[in-house]
């Protein structure tokens, strides 16, 4: 299965409940696939920076071993309002 | 590779008049040198040419011809040594000689989960990064060096993974994280890039490097301009 970031967005939102996921396709700046990704979850509420991380990357396991760079940004939905306003 | 290379610009500059069996010889042994694993053999027997040669050539009563394909032996045989350890033998970055068989014995003895616990708690700061601290190879990697550097933190260790790939994999085992650059605080996964630079932005940094007796170089600057 090809990963595209469609793939990644819907797996994203099926499996954290996210109510805003932005996948970018970084490639063209590095060298292999590359990817940038915005999750907002209200399952990511009182956890730590790395326990979110690792939540992302258990839900995207078999697409991160054949992805080359990945970026993430976790925020919680009171986060993401305040991000917005600002 | 190398070896036939020298030979072969070397058999170049030889006088047109030089006997083609003897040099032809030459390469011939030199060439069958390159499927020589073993180390040893090679020296032993280019050891054993070039003295056989030089010991022929002591005697006059050889003829012209017997002498050129020994001069021609010996030179090749002194080549193929000279330029045989140059390229055989590894040598560790300080200039010491391995030989491929202790190198290989010292790679096995060294499990790696093991060890990898070892090295991230034997400094305060770990990383293990593409490239080094002077040099990064990788703009995350880069990233997670610069924010070190804007705290003041110069003293760390930084191991790199594109030098080793049992290192690289296995400290994504190690840590059950896909990515590289990695930082550990004292013994303790803290993130990669993307966390290192939150954990900077929202100040978070200054407190976890205070835990460790680091005071930031940020922290003091901010109490030294109020």
């Amino acid at each position: 299965m090809a990963i595209t970031a469609d793939h990644i967005r819907d797996k994203l939102i099926k499996e954290l409940a996210a109510v805003h996921v932005d996948v970018e396709d970084t490639s063209p700046n590095r060298c292999a696939a590359s990817y940038k990704v915005l999750v907002v979850s209200s399952q990511f509420e009182g956890k730590p920076l790395l326990q979110r991380h690792r939540m992302v990357n258990t839900c995207l396991v078999e697409e991160l071993k054949e992805i080359h760079a990945f970026e993430q940004k976790t925020l919680t939905p009171e986060q993401w309002d305040k991000q917005k306003s600002q | 590779m190398m070896k036939l290379g020298a030979s072969a610009s070397s058999s170049a500059s030889l006088s047109p008049s030089s006997s083609f069996p003897s040099s032809l010889l030459a390469e011939l042994l030199s060439s069958s040198f390159l499927f020589l694993d073993s180390t040893l053999a090679f020296f032993a027997i280019s050891f054993f040419c070039l003295s056989l040669s030089r010991f022929l050539l002591r005697f006059a009563v050889l003829s012209s011809a017997a002498r050129l394909f020994c001069s021609t032996l010996s030179r090749y045989s002194a080549k193929c040594l000279w330029t045989g350890a140059a390229v055989r033998l590894p040598r560790q970055p300080d200039g010491r000689v391995l030989t491929a068989s202790s190198a290989r014995f010292l790679c096995a003895a060294a499990g790696p989960a093991k060890d990898l616990g070892e090295m991230v708690k034997k400094d305060k700061v770990v990383v293990f990064m593409k490239g080094t601290p002077a040099q990064p190879l990788c703009g995350f990697s880069n990233a997670v060096v610069q924010i070190l550097r804007m705290h003041g933190v110069d003293d760390y260790a930084a191991y790199n993974v594109l030098d080793d790939s049992e290192l690289r994999e296995g400290v994504k085992a190690f840590s059950n994280w896909p990515t590289i650059p990695q930082v550990y605080f004292s013994g303790e996964f803290v993130g990669g890039c993307d966390i290192l630079l939150q954990m900077h932005q929202n100040g978070d940094l200054v407190d976890e490097l205070k835990k460790l007796g680091i005071s930031s170089a940020l922290l003091k600057a901010e109490n030294e301009s109020k």
